[in-house]
């Protein structure tokens, strides 16, 4: 499982780093979201696929 | 013969009168029965749309052609048309009323003060609030109203501290903004609160700019990109947007509660589920009853329906909460359900700068309010508690309780 994630896209409203804070965080600058763990181990799937659906911006998808 | 006329959905304004004090007004479930995307007429007559499916919510809230601009809105209430002479009075800064790229500029320049981790370091100071407050009603002895004594000082306290507003100017704060959110305020009041909190915020801005704190409006001062006057104007927004929204769901909240001792055992006596409870109470009540609302800038198709260009949506968020293709029995108060994906804080663009603040909020206070308070009851009946029908955000006027 592959994390991408589009800063550019990404409006700061954190609902990635509260789902999954293993995987993504934000940046202090600008809230914009930072990938903690590019390619983490399934235990965290379901979590990472949870962010993925609850972003609001559409600025997270995962690849298989 | 006459053929039966077929009956238009159109001409009929949006139902606000509800039956039940947690439930939305009956005739907009029927609505939805009708059209998950259905005909409405606004305030001027403009024939709009109201939305009241979860997912053709979540896709114009989602889409860029559907714009949050006022030149392009109607409004859906007669006694809050929007007027032109208002719209070029509008602060500065006010980026909740402004599509990308603008949007974009003035958000990214606050997403770094609101991050999850950032609101965390906040909650020792929450929780001194809260405390504060708790404490100032023991002192009192039952019966309290619980909404001058908790649920609308601990929000306004937190955003003055947030912004850096002296404590000794709140109270001029709630009375403005309660005068600005009341439907019923006559236009030319709700203008002159909202210049009068605009006028405070830039004076206090030119003097941060002299004495600098640590606070947010501070750190938009010494980021160098904004006039002074955008930054209050961004003040203003901030304020507007997280007092009487977080202050009505403490006080609703409290009231949804106390009506459903099962569900407030679970809130009380269970630290693991209050993240889960607090999204069910967001999902269950959602507060921000009657929007947003955007214009179509093109032809959109959605659920089979075309919205052209220019006409006005209004997303129902009660009804899209509780739309039963996404929750199971929605209609239902069930804090151990997983609420997550309601979009009682939006979705898209604009979804709530604010939204992680207003949890660590809810998170801290009910559970403190209601441990202090293990006896704690309406002091009224139920059906006594006056209700915000009329308001932008849904609430309790008061709330008489006793413990
Ligand atoms: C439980 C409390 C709250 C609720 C229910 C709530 C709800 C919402 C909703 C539904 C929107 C989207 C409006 C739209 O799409 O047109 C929004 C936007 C916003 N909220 Fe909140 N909010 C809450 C608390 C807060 C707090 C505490 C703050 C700030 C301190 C805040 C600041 C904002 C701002 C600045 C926006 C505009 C964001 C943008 O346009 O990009 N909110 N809120
Ligand atoms: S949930 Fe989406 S918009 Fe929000 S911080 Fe994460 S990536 Fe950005």
């Amino acid at each position: 499982m592959k994390i991408n994630a589009d800063a550019g896209r990404c409006v700061g409203a954190g609902m990635c780093a509260l789902t999954a804070p293993a995987v993504f965080d934000q940046s202090d600058d600008d809230g914009t979201v930072v990938v903690l763990d590019p390619e983490p181990p399934e235990a965290l799937r379901a979590a990472a696929e949870q962010a993925v659906r609850l972003c609001p911006s559409g600025a997270l998808s995962i690849t298989p | 013969m006459t053929e039966a006329i077929p009956r238009r959905e159109t001409r009929e304004t949006l139902p606000i009168t509800r039956e039940r004090p947690f439930d939305p007004p009956d005739e907009l479930g029927r609505w939805r029965e009708e059209a998950t995307v259905r005909r409405m007429t606004y305030a001027d007559g403009h024939e709009g749309w109201v939305v009241t499916g979860y997912a053709a919510a979540r896709a114009i809230l989602a889409d860029p052609r559907f714009s949050n601009r006022p030149e392009l809105l109607h409004s859906p209430f007669p006694n809050r048309p929007i007027r032109r002479e208002d719209l070029e009075r509008m602060p500065p800064g006010f980026f909740i009323r402004m599509d990308p790229p603008e949007h974009t500029r003035y958000r990214k320049l606050l997403t770094g003060q609101f991050t999850v981790r950032r609101m965390k370091l906040l909650e020792p100071r929450i929780a001194e609030i809260v405390a504060d407050h708790l404490d100032a009603m023991e002192r009192h002895g039952p019966p309290v109203d619980l909404v001058p004594t908790f649920a609308l000082p601990i929000p306004s306290l937190v955003i003055c501290e947030l912004l850096g507003v002296p404590y000794g100017d709140r109270e001029r704060f709630q009375r403005d903004s309660a005068t600005l959110l009341n439907l019923e305020t006559p236009l030319d009041d709700a203008q002159a609160a909202l210049d009068d909190l605009f006028a405070y915020l830039h004076e206090l801005v030119l003097r941060k700019s002299t004495e600098q704190g640590d606070d947010l409006l501070s750190g938009l001062i010494s980021a160098g990109e904004l006039t002074d006057r955008e930054i209050a104007g961004m003040g203003l927004l901030l304020l507007i947007a997280g007092h009487e929204t977080t202050a009505n769901m403490l006080g609703l909240g409290t009231f949804a509660l106390l009506c459903d001792p099962a569900q407030l055992t679970v809130m009380r006596d269970d630290p693991g589920s209050v993240e889960n409870a607090v999204e069910e109470l967001m999902r269950y009540l959602s507060v921000v009853h009657l929007g947003p609302i955007r214009a179509a800038l093109e032809d959109v198709e959605i659920d089979g329906r075309l919205i052209r260009a220019g006409e006005s949506v209004l997303l129902s968020l009660p009804l899209v909460n509780r739309d039963p293709e996404r929750f199971a029995d929605p209609t239902v108060l069930d804090l151990a359900r997983s609420a997550q994906g309601h979009l009682g804080f939006g979705h898209g663009v604009h979804q709530c700068l604010g939204q992680q603040l207003a949890r660590a909020e809810m998170r801290i206070a009910f559970p403190a309010l209601l441990r202090r308070f293990p006896g704690l009851r309406l002091a009224v009946p139920p059906e006594e508690v006056p209700m915000r029908a009329a308001m932008a955000i849904y609430g309790v006027h008061r709330l008489p309780v006793a413990w």
